[in-house]
């Protein structure tokens, strides 16, 4: 808990990390609290107020279905946020046991494992997850598996050479030596040493997510359920303000103001993290 | 030297290889098909549309098929149009996009190089901090939002340019900032640290020392180290390009070979995925080996490994 204490006293320090820290900590609540926060629903259809501008009853304005869009905006933070951080947990998993086990084993099984993940980085990731979610189906899920399976190689990358790093402490040695098993040198002596890295990987992995799904539901490609109950994509909302940019500038606007804003937060949270837990950025 | 862009050129055909047999199952898995219409076709029909296509084949067979034709350069019918082949429509929307691609580097190169060098230079000055804050700002601005900032902007408020289409110079100014920004964050952020660390490099004091001009220090001592770290993301930056490419041709409306390629998607015309797919594969692949190349040239000691 140290470390923890450590990174929070740090992002304490540091006005644009805490500040990026709480937007992401709302963003997250006004999702979860989307149906208390909003007196209107999400699918909520009201012909008499179609295409308002922002005003007192409807602060983000209506669509052209007369759907409040501060509502819809809100539960759209569902799908971002569930997207983003959910692909960020799954590459995390993948990559850092697939890390684990390269550096740690070394020799020909770890050079095997890492031309595959060569070639992997030199896909190009969004097509491939263009391919993979027409696999799996345009759904949540079958974006969160797309995207996990491309972002995942990034964390085996930083996972194996950290290991690598490690695996030569002298502390390490010393367990070896005592007769420590190879769980044991793993998870007490080497995951310690590669958290901050993969830490910091993890917060510039979610908004890497957030932008791939919002830009596949914009050009019409991403999840393909945009009338749901339980939120609607970021990217689609803004699909629909981009055809009616011309004369409703509003509808566009509140939408790719909170994709943006979202992932300004996460990149400076990222930069925050970056500078505390590696000092020779100070 | 020989060796090891030999190495280098084997690991990326073998990228390609994989890319080619990852899109031939996959569009043999993906649920749903290309003739899959509301109104069910005849058994007949559907009959002759697999006999012309060759679909009721074995996969090994038309695997092999379809390795023999890319061999020949050709990428196969397209199921959508039914006139012509993928290679024919890649052959036709390539230049667009390739132009559109070389615009939007050279853009990001023009913008990032003064930034980075005058904030790497002026260390923590506010020239310094402002290009630290464009760079993230331009790294978390997606192409769909500064695409339709810069339309309502010039094109819908103060008409000075048209929001679309690919015809003359000017209509290929907001495409080339929009996919150009994010590669230019990047390239400044890059060069900007790189050069921050060569400043503080014992030759650089040196050079200081001998008394040479301050410009000779930066430009020749200083800028010529950092080229090399900032030369290895011309591979990720193409592959930025790419991916970037199909949004800001769809905003635009250009006919480059991205908007081909998110039609192509929602058609479900197999070969023309397939055939795009391999195309900026083998693009990456190239932009890559060319990175290795200069790489070895401009540092020797790359040759020993």
């Amino acid at each position: 808990m140290n470390a923890a204490n450590n990174v929070w006293n740090g992002v304490r320090k540091e006005p644009t990390a805490l500040w990026s820290l709480i937007f992401i900590m709302a963003v997250c609540l006004g999702g979860f609290l989307a149906p208390l926060l909003s007196p209107y629903g999400p699918g909520g259809l009201d012909e008499q107020r179609i295409l308002q501008a922002p005003g007192s009853s409807h602060w983000m304005g209506t669509d052209a279905l007369g759907r409040d869009l501060l509502t819809r905006v809100l539960y759209g933070a569902r799908v971002s946020m569930t997207v983003g951080i959910g692909t960020a947990l799954i590459a995390l998993l993948i990559g850092t046991v697939y890390g684990l086990i390269s550096g740690y084993a070394g020799g020909n099984l770890d050079h095997l494992l890492m031309r595959i993940v060569d070639v992997c980085y030199g896909l190009p990731d969004l097509l491939i997850f263009i391919l993979l979610s027409l696999l799996f189906g345009r759904n949540i899920a079958g974006v969160l598996v797309a995207l996990g399976l491309v972002t995942w190689v990034r964390f085996a990358r930083i996972t194996r050479g950290q290991v690598l790093q490690a695996k030569e402490f002298v502390y390490v040695e010393g367990a070896r030596a005592i007769g420590a098993s190879h769980a044991r040198i793993i998870l007490c002596h080497i995951l310690p040493n590669i958290l901050a890295p993969v830490l910091v990987t993890l917060t510039f992995s979610v908004p890497g997510a957030i932008l791939a799904e919002s830009t596949l539901s914009f050009i019409g490609l991403g999840i393909n359920d945009p009338y749901s109950e339980w939120g609607t994509s970021w990217g689609t909302l803004a699909q629909d303000g981009w055809r009616a940019m011309r004369s409703y500038p509003h509808i566009i606007l509140f939408p790719g103001l909170a994709i943006f804003l979202t992932i300004l937060a996460f990149n400076f949270l990222g930069n925050g993290l970056r500078d505390i837990l590696d000092p020779k950025n100070k | 030297m020989v060796r090891f862009l030999l190495t280098r050129l084997l690991h990326g055909l073998a990228v390609v290889w994989v890319v080619i047999t990852l899109t031939f199952v996959f569009m043999r898995l993906a649920p749903g098909g290309p003739f899959d219409r509301e109104r069910r076709l005849p058994p007949e029909v559907l009959a002759n549309i697999a006999a012309k296509y060759h679909l009721d084949e074995p996969w090994l067979r038309q695997y092999g098929r379809y390795l023999l034709g890319i061999a020949r350069g050709d990428l196969g019918p397209s199921y959508k149009y039914v006139d012509r082949g993928v290679s024919d429509i890649v052959a036709e929307t390539f230049p667009v996009s390739a132009l559109l691609g070389v615009l939007a580097l050279g853009f990001a190169v023009a913008f990032s190089f003064p930034l980075a060098i005058s904030a790497a230079y002026y260390r923590n000055s506010w020239i310094d901090r402002s290009c630290l804050f464009l760079a993230t700002l331009g790294i978390s601005l997606p192409h769909f939002i500064l695409g339709a900032l810069l339309i309502w902007l010039f094109s819908l408020q103060l008409g000075w340019l048209q929001p679309g289409r690919w015809e003359d110079l000017t209509s290929t100014v907001l495409p080339t900032i929009t996919l150009g920004a994010a590669p230019a964050a990047y390239l400044s952020y890059l060069l900007r640290s790189s050069l921050v660390e060569s400043l503080e490099e014992d030759y650089v004091r040196t050079a200081r020392a001998k008394g040479l001009r301050e410009a000779t220090v930066l430009f020749k001592h200083a800028l010529n180290n950092s080229l090399i770290p900032t030369l290895t993301v011309l591979g990720p930056l193409s592959a930025a390009l790419i991916t970037g490419s199909f949004v800001v041709e769809y905003i635009f409306a250009i006919p480059g070979m991205g908007r081909f390629f998110i039609t192509a998607v929602t058609d479900r015309d197999y070969p023309m995925i397939m055939g795009v797919t391999l195309v900026y594969t083998g693009l990456l692949v190239s932009a890559n080996f060319f990175v290795d190349l200069l790489y070895s040239i401009v540092d020797p000691r790359i040759k020993s490994h």
